[in-house]
């Protein structure tokens, strides 16, 4: 068997995998977390719970209403956003001109509720959500066995990455959406109708974490509390990358996930801690983040 | 959003004349309450409710204080109380020598955690400090010292300065009791010191305490290490009152608790994390025996808080009418 630093190559290139898939997770979380940020200034706690929301509404619509993954892979985050939009509209709006703290508070207030609510219903244990026909299997890479539902999550994620950053940077929305994160006051005063895009933002943001939330319900099991130890990896990520840019967050993701994957073969014991480890480096070297632009 | 935000709400209660005797006096009950109350009351919830009143105290003393979030303060707590229970059991440290460790050691987790978190403001400041509490979370869960999911258990309370025996519940309350005042002391003298004044500056007006030639970045350090030190006596003497530690005091859901504790009785009064974590703990009591998962009230509570009563109830009544004829004076 083949080796690189005395690790199987099997083995390297696995955890490769999870790492990669892992960071595909808080590249599309840690996304919409800084799309939140950016205009509403709001860390959006609740961003885990809106992730497990994700993953339950999909479970639901196939157990209840029959709707397979592909129409769930779009439906779900549909549902969630129209969630968060009431959520924004009628009760965090009220928070944007207090102290941003609040809004974490509330956001906070928010995901404990809800989790507690779904563990209420359906209980702590997960439950399984099978994978659809086209995607089950693996393909034989030469080196390595690569289960294609797996290949599909990568490939997925960084197409919806991409996606956002070009809705961001490339089109009109998007240019209000920045022009609003600069100077609110500014482009209301252009005619643009700034609490509408507000809640749009936050809609979008709870979208990409159900998104993210369909993609993991095959792979790990659908879940109450599936989000809210893997929301304080992300913020660790968000820190890492600084909020300052879409893309840093983007890249930060992957980089982070893949990190953490190979520390999962040369020493086992950190890789739970690695993140954290990571992120207390940076804002030694670096406060602002490696991609942030404020100090 | 750009512009000028308002600043975390809290009950100003110092700056009244008499304010201060009006506080002094309702202490005074309350201490009265507290020493008659295990006559009334089970002796244990009422030693847990003293013990996480001390934790939320600590906490307001960096929140209401200095202005700063910390969502990580459960490290101090639940790292305090499993440094505690192992001197005294597996190394058979007499109790007050096990809680000065359980202190210190608060600190020392204070210092590093603190000296990485206060290089971001606000926003920042908090997801940096869930981020490291999260790092040592899982550290104990891989430790060999905190036993893992068992944790450390049949903690011997053993005899105070070799003479008083903990091992009976009412001397162990009237110890915890001591134990809490002497807390509460140590708060109140910080809080209205020149360092404490200070520290109220940078809340106000970070910038300008800056021009004014203060070393903010050392002052907000030693309040965090102050706050974890505290934070640090409520863990080793719950470890004590419960004889054991457990995983559960170091989660962040631990940290969101005392957040909740302070947010509802009122940041930045010296009363308000008491009357919090008085009403936390009860309701947790009551609705332990209920099918309803405490968090969703939890939740329900903290929502409530930030979107009606930012200033938690004792800010709410100092502000209130009764609260102005009391000679309490709230500016927030």
């Amino acid at each position: 068997m083949t080796m690189i630093f005395g690790i199987p190559v099997q083995a390297l290139m696995g955890q490769l995998l999870v790492g990669l898939i892992n960071g595909s997770f808080y590249a599309l979380l840690s996304l919409g977390l800084a799309v939140i940020f950016g205009l509403l200034r709001v860390i959006n706690f609740a961003h885990g719970a809106q992730y497990m929301l994700g993953a339950f509404a999909a479970l639901l619509l196939l157990t209840v209403g029959g709707v397979n993954y592909w129409l769930a892979l779009i439906l779900a985050p549909v549902i969630v956003g129209l969630f968060a939009a009431v959520v924004e509209r009628t009760m965090l709006s009220r928070l944007y001109k207090l102290d941003h703290l609040y809004g974490l508070l509330f956001t906070f207030g928010l995901a404990l509720a809800v989790e507690g609510t779904f563990r209420y219903f359906f209980g702590a244990s997960g439950k399984p959500y099978a994978a659809p026909a086209q995607l089950t299997g693996a393909v034989n890479l030469g080196f390595m066995f690569l289960p294609v539902y797996r290949g599909w999550v990568v490939v997925a994620s960084l197409a919806v990455c991409i996606a956002v950053w070009l809705l961001i940077e490339k089109t009109k929305l998007g240019a209000y959406l920045r022009a609003a994160t600069e100077n609110p006051v500014l482009v209301q005063s252009f005619g643009v109708n700034v609490p509408v895009l507000l809640t749009l933002t936050y809609a979008l943001g709870a979208g990409l974490a159900a998104f993210a939330g369909v993609l993991a319900a095959p792979i790990y099991q659908v879940s109450p509390l599936m989000g809210s130890n893997l929301i304080i990896i992300v913020f660790a990520v968000v820190v890492v990358g600084g909020m300052g840019s879409i893309l840093g967050a983007i890249v930060t993701g992957y980089m982070l996930g893949v990190i953490e994957g190979l520390t999962k073969v040369f020493y086992p014991e950190a890789s739970n801690i690695v993140i954290f480890v990571i992120m207390a480096i940076v804002l030694i070297l670096r406060p602002a983040g490696l991609f942030g632009k404020d100090a | 959003m750009a512009g000028k935000s308002e600043p975390i709400a809290t009950g100003h209660v110092q700056a009244h004349a008499r304010s201060g005797q009006i506080q002094l006096a309702l202490m005074a009950v309350l201490l009265a309450a507290l020493l008659i109350a295990p006559m009334l009351l089970y002796p244990i919830f009422l030693m847990k409710l003293l013990a996480f009143a001390l934790f939320a105290s600590a906490f307001n003393l960096l929140l209401g204080y200095t202005g700063l979030l910390s969502f990580g303060h459960a490290a101090f707590f639940g790292g305090a109380s499993y440094f505690t229970a192992h001197a005294v059991k597996e190394w058979g440290w007499s109790p007050e020598m096990g809680i000065l460790l359980g202190v210190l050691g608060a600190a020392g987790l204070g210092l590093v955690i603190g000296a990485i978190a206060i290089r971001r403001q606000g926003i920042y400041f908090a997801m940096i400090t869930l981020a490291l509490s999260q790092m040592f979370f899982f550290a104990c869960v891989q430790m060999p010292f905190t036993h893992g999911e068992d944790g450390i258990q049949s903690v011997p309370r053993g005899m105070l300065f070799g003479v008083i025996d903990l091992g009976r519940t009412m001397t162990m309350y009237y110890f915890v009791l001591a134990v809490f005042m002497l807390g509460l002391f140590i708060i109140w003298r910080f809080v209205n010191s020149p360092f404490g004044m200070i520290l109220k500056a940078i809340r106000e007006n970070e910038q300008r305490a800056i021009s004014l030639g203060y070393s903010v970045a050392r002052y907000k350090l030693g309040a965090f290490v102050m706050s974890a030190a505290l934070a640090g006596l409520a863990g080793a003497i719950k470890a004590l009152i419960f004889q054991f530690a457990t995983l559960t005091d170091v989660t962040w859901q631990m940290s969101g608790e005392v957040i909740l504790m302070t947010l509802l009785g009122g940041i930045g009064t010296l009363l308000g994390p008491i009357v919090g974590a008085g009403l936390v703990v009860t309701l947790q009591n009551y609705l332990a025996t209920s099918d309803i998962p405490v968090t969703i009230i939890t939740g329900v509570v903290f929502m409530a808080c930030v979107l009606l009563f930012r200033r938690g109830l004792i800010g709410e009544l100092a502000a209130s009418r009764l609260g102005r004829t009391l000679g309490m004076r709230s500016e927030s």
